[in-house]
Formats: C-alpha cells, sequence, structure tokens
C-alpha cells in the first residue's frame, strides 16, 4: 500500500472561497420555483404583447385567470407535496367527479333517487368519503409496493366508475342541479363560492383558498417534521426508514392529502355551479402534475416547492385565458399546453445541471 | 475470551435464513463500550445481513440479541435507535438531495412552539449541525449545501457526527471506508477512534484488514456467513489477519488461474499477467 497518491490540493482558504462562490450563487439557481416565476413573466408577456388590442392586460383579464387558476393551484398544492414525497395520484380528478357527485346525491330530493339530507352534512360525508379513498390509495400503495402510477391509475377508472354507475343507479341521470334549494347553501356559497368585486373585476373567493393552501403547503413542507419526512420519503424512501422516519404513514398521509384537495375543489364547483356532473374533473390530475412540473418539482420525488406548483397553475391559466382572449381557436390549447410542459421541464432540467455543477 | 466489562451488545448464536438460503449461521459477537470490534470479510461473507440484524432491520430466524445485559427484540431501525444503537449505513443514510442540517436531524427533528403550531426549529437544527460537524473537524459554509455536493468521506463523517450527537451508545459502520481514497479513509477512522474515546461501543464493518487493524481492539471474522475466527488484537498480528481475510490458498488458486488465463496473448492477457504478479507480490509480503 506504498502508492503515493498526491494529496489533493486543500489550503483551506481557497476552499474557503471556492464554496462561498457557490454558495450565493446556488442558492439563487436552486430554488425550484425559479424557472415557473421566470415562467409566469415570460408567458404574460407573450400574451401581453399577442393580446394587446384584447385588453389582456386589464384587471378583468387578470381576474378570469386568477379565477381558472384557483381550483387547479389547489389540487396542485397538495399534488406537489406527493410528488416530493416521492408518489404519483392520477385518481384526484375522478375524486373530484367523486366527491361532488357524493354531495349531490346525498342533498338531492328521495322521490328522485337522492336522499334528501341538507348540504353541510353531505359536505362532510363527502369529506369522509375522501379521506377514505385517499387512505385506499396510499394503503395499498405502501403494501404492495407498486408504483403508486399504476395503482392510482386503475383507482383513476375505479372512482370515476364508481361515480357515473352509483349515480346513475340512484338516479337515472349523470348531471344532478338545482343545489341552491338545498338548506344550508347560503353559507356554503359564501364561503366557497362567492365573488369579490375589485377594481371592477370579479374575484372568486377560491383564489383565497388557493393562497392559503399554498402557504399552508409551504410551511408544512419547510417548517414542520412532517415537511422533513416528506423531502426525505422522497428523496429516497430507504435512507429515510432507516433514519427512524416514518416513511409509510407519511405517504399515506399524503394521499389522503391529495384527495382533501380533490374534496375542496369538488365543494368548490359544486356550490359554483350548483350541481354536478359525473364526468367532472376528467383531466384534472394531469393538469395537476404539469402545474407541479413546470413549478420546478422533480418527478421523481425528494425536490420541489408548492409556491412553484402556484406558478405552475398560474402559467396554466395564462395560457387557458390567453388563448381565449386572443380568439385562436380554443382547439390548439392542449397544444400550446404540451410545448409549455416541454419547455418548462427543459428549462428547469438545465437550471438545476447548472446548479449541480455549481 | 479475557472479561474485562460485560458487552455493551451481544448477540449469540444468531442465524438468519431467506428461504433455502442459509445467510448467517450460528453467529455470535459482542462490543463494549469504549473499544471497536471489527466485522471483517469477504464479499459475500453475510456481513450485510449481519448488519441489518444488528439495526433491527432484519429480525433474526433464531438465536439471541442483547443489548445492556437484557435480550431485545427489534421490530424496525427505529426500535434499535431508541435504545442508542444508531447505525450508519453505506450509502444509505444520507440524501443526497437535500440540505446537510436537513439530513442531520433527519428522523429526530428538533421542535418549539405547540399544539397546530409545532414546528421544525430551523434555526437550532442549522447551527447545532454546522457546531456538531465543527466538532468533527469537518467545516461546511452553508447548512443549505445540499449532501449530494460533499464528497464520500464529508458523508460518512457527517453521518457519524449525527449518530454521536443522538446519544448513540453504540455505533455499527458499515463499510464506511470502503468507496473512500487513502486521504479519506484515514479521516473516517479517526472519527471512528474519537467515537471509541468518547465512551461509544464501535462495530465496524470492512472487508480491508490495513483499515480495520489500527483502530480495532476486536476482530470477528465471517466466512460464508459463519464466525471463521474470533480474536482480540494482542492474538492476532495484522499478517496473520490479512491472511485469513482473504485466504491464502485461495489467493493460491487465483493467481495460477489468472496467469494461464495470461498465456492467452493479448492486451488483456497482459493486463491480467500483471494482476496476478501483483497478488503473487502480495502472498510474498504475507510469507514474510
Amino acid at each position: 500500500m506504498a502508492t503515493d497518491t498526491a494529496p489533493p490540493p486543500a489550503p483551506a482558504k481557497k476552499a474557503d472561497e471556492r464554496v462561498r462562490e457557490v454558495g450565493r450563487l446556488s442558492k439563487v439557481l436552486t430554488r425550484p420555483e425559479l424557472g415557473a416565476v421566470a415562467g409566469v413573466f415570460l408567458v404574460y408577456s407573450f400574451f401581453a404583447i399577442m393580446a394587446y388590442e384584447n385588453n389582456f392586460i386589464s384587471w378583468l383579464t387578470t381576474a378570469a385567470i386568477l379565477n381558472r387558476a384557483a381550483p387547479l393551484g389547489i389540487l396542485a398544492a397538495a399534488v406537489s407535496l406527493l410528488i416530493i414525497g416521492g408518489e404519483f395520484d392520477l385518481s384526484i380528478g375522478s375524486l373530484v367527479g367523486f366527491a361532488g357527485m357524493s354531495i349531490m346525491v346525498l342533498v338531492f330530493p328521495s322521490d328522485a333517487g337522492g336522499f334528501g339530507w341538507s348540504l353541510w352534512p353531505a359536505i362532510f360525508v363527502a369529506l369522509l368519503i375522501a379521506i377514505a379513498s385517499g387512505a385506499f390509495n396510499g394503503m395499498l400503495v405502501v403494501t404492495t409496493k407498486l408504483p403508486s402510477f399504476i395503482i392510482t391509475l386503475a383507482t383513476l377508472f375505479i372512482f370515476r366508475g364508481l361515480t357515473i354507475a352509483l349515480t346513475r343507479l340512484r338516479t337515472n341521470r349523470t348531471q344532478l342541479g338545482n343545489l341552491d334549494e338545498v338548506g344550508g347553501f347560503s353559507l356554503a356559497d359564501t364561503l366557497f363560492a362567492s365573488e369579490i368585486h375589485l377594481f371592477g373585476a370579479k374575484f372568486r373567493v377560491s383564489i383565497l383558498w388557493w393562497i392559503g393552501l399554498t402557504v399552508l403547503a409551504t410551511w408544512v413542507l419547510l417548517r414542520t417534521r412532517p415537511g422533513n419526512w416528506i423531502f426525505g420519503s422522497g428523496g429516497d424512501a430507504n435512507a429515510a426508514r432507516n433514519q427512524g422516519v416514518p416513511v409509510n404513514r407519511t405517504k399515506v398521509a399524503l394521499f389522503i392529502t391529495t384527495a382533501c384537495a380533490a374534496w375542496l375543489v369538488a365543494v368548490v364547483q359544486v356550490v359554483q355551479f350548483t350541481g354536478a356532473d359525473t364526468l367532472r374533473g376528467t383531466l384534472q390530475e394531469f393538469y395537476a402534475i404539469i402545474a407541479v412540473v413546470i413549478g420546478g418539482t422533480l418527478l421523481t420525488g425528494g425536490y420541489g416547492s408548492a409556491i412553484g406548483a402556484f406558478f405552475g397553475a398560474l402559467i396554466f391559466a395564462m395560457v387557458q385565458q390567453g388563448i381565449i382572449i386572443t380568439g385562436v381557436d380554443g382547439d390548439w390549447f392542449r397544444v400550446f399546453v404540451g410545448v409549455v410542459l416541454v419547455v418548462a421541464v427543459v428549462f428547469n432540467q438545465y437550471v438545476r445541471q447548472k446548479a449541480a455543477q455549481r | 475470551m479475557s472479561d474485562n466489562g460485560t458487552p455493551l451488545l451481544e448477540i449469540q448464536n444468531v442465524s438468519k435464513y431467506f428461504g433455502s438460503v442459509i445467510a448467517l449461521q450460528d453467529v455470535s459477537a459482542f462490543v463494549r463500550a469504549g473499544e471497536v470490534t471489527c466485522l471483517l470479510g469477504d464479499n459475500g461473507a453475510g456481513k450485510s445481513t449481519l448488519i441489518k440484524v444488528l439495526a433491527g432491520v432484519h429480525t433474526p430466524t433464531s438465536g439471541h440479541y442483547y443489548f445492556e445485559g437484557e435480550e431485545q427484540h427489534f421490530e424496525s431501525p427505529r426500535d434499535a435507535l431508541d435504545m442508542g444503537i444508531a447505525t450508519v449505513f453505506q450509502d444509505l443514510s444520507m440524501i443526497p438531495l437535500m440540505a446537510v442540517w436537513r439530513n442531520f436531524f433527519l428522523g429526530a427533528e428538533p421542535t418549539k412552539g405547540w399544539g397546530p403550531l409545532k414546528r421544525f426549529d430551523v434555526d437550532f437544527a442549522k447551527q447545532t449541525a454546522l457546531e456538531e460537524l465543527h466538532k468533527m473537524g469537518i467545516e461546511i459554509r452553508d447548512p443549505d449545501q445540499t449532501v449530494g455536493t460533499l464528497s464520500g468521506g464529508e458523508r460518512q463523517s457527517v453521518a457519524i457526527a449525527r449518530a454521536v450527537y443522538f446519544g448513540a451508545k453504540v455505533l455499527i459502520l458499515d463499510e464506511p471506508t470502503a468507496a473512500l481514497g487513502v486521504k479519506q479513509a484515514g479521516v473516517v477512522l479517526k472519527y471512528i477512534l474519537q467515537a471509541r474515546n468518547r465512551g461509544i461501543g464501535v462495530i465496524f464493518i470492512t472487508h480491508n484488514p490495513h483499515h480495520a487493524y489500527p483502530v480495532g481492539d476486536h476482530f470477528v471474522i465471517l466466512r460464508r456467513g459463519q464466525v471463521y475466527g474470533d480474536f482480540t488484537k494482542a492474538e492476532l498480528p495484522l499478517e496473520q489477519l490479512v491472511q485469513m481475510m482473504a485466504g491464502g490458498a485461495d489467493l493460491e488458486v487465483l493467481q495460477h488461474e489468472l496467469e494461464q488465463a495470461a498465456r492467452g496473448g493479448g492486451e488483456e492477457a497482459d493486463a491480467l499477467a500483471g494482476v496476478a504478479e501483483n497478488i503473487g507480490d502480495e502472498l510474498e509480503e504475507l510469507g514474510d
């Protein structure tokens, strides 16, 4: 063992300089939401120019964008935590439909196949159903150790199928309405669907829910023990487990969280539209994942932010509203979304590599 | 065996089977406080399984596990950790994407406040992580630096510092020097001695006798899932340890085979001849 490896040149001062430089640079570059913030400016500027004639820069348009972004953002806040925790949930779109339809069937007049409940007990029971569904997803993932992609792909169909089948079985319909005639509606309307008049535009109260949940998710992620467990579980479940992190419990809790977010969106939409449709929420799971990924969260887990998901949802809604307002055929919307997604992911990856190289 | 002090941790006749595979058969070993027990063995000797039994990841199929004189049945690594048995797994104890301070306190985060406002005491965590690493001689400017940017030796050192900070009575180290350069391995060995001097019982798993010998008080050699030998340092000179580890006879066979392969000719053969020669040299060294 006489091989004379040259001792690594490590004079303390030189090392200091290097580390310090890295610190400043990477601190900005490694913020997961950087790409999304840049994206917000980019997309806004794009439509501000393209749709200048159509008053893109106006309170009316701003309100329309935020109103669109809110339900998606509520889902994305929860989904960002789940993806950072290393799992997927493809079933939340179906759960939006499931929870919404549960509420409607429970409050629907009993002579028309419903249960004739008043609104609040129905909302509460729908929450229990959502929690049970999330727990079911989580337990299935944790016990089978199968990829959550597969498990929740299955429950996507199961929950949607149950929504359609059970609703038809009881009421023989696929759409239920007239929620505003049900007891307890006015309070629910104030809480979930009222409009705030500002600057001559109408902002929906769900925007506040969206902001509040983003703040809450960020706080949990960055400033609580479960937040550290989420990063650990997603970063390396084995290592986290070896350190005594309750990985399975964390993951099940995350699935319940996304299910609860789906429930909240369902409540908001049911109250807003005073009814539900068995197909409501279709594709929302993908939109939420897109918002989260645009927000800089690593699809493989262990890295990301809820604030990024906030901006991701905002970008998504800006593209949607921008296309409508520009007068471009709405058929092109998905093409735009796909392009934005690819650009965002490439940009995020580029930024992360830059940061990793120091 | 000489009896100076009762063992802190002891396993007796531990066996572990995976279906028809016998991973461990009647393995016994112990460590006392303030001593280093080295578990040596080549690939496939059963080291990994033994670590997992010691760490509480695997429950042994049969045999006894004593800690501080009392028999234990661990259900999870958390149980073992709560008793003060900390295991530093090779490559498996740090999460590269997470900041140093988050890693340091992962699974045992300090909190402040109560009720729904109970939160991770971030300032305390950052400061403590920096201080504890400083005590171990690791200088990190920015606790927000991710572990992925640390070198292999630094990662091991952070893991050891973490275990020591959390009041480990027994520290189980899984090949902490395996992937390291000469200098970094030396640094890690230094931390092992520091931990020992603080009264911690250290179980040091390695396949490198040159790393084990300078720090070990006590050597258990595993081969094919069984204890091949159990020695104190006084009973065992380094040369003998090396020889037992490698299995002198096996090496001779290997040298012979390599030389035969080398006669095939070509570049590959030249390289093989070089390897065979090296093994020959090592054997000679052992003979001296």
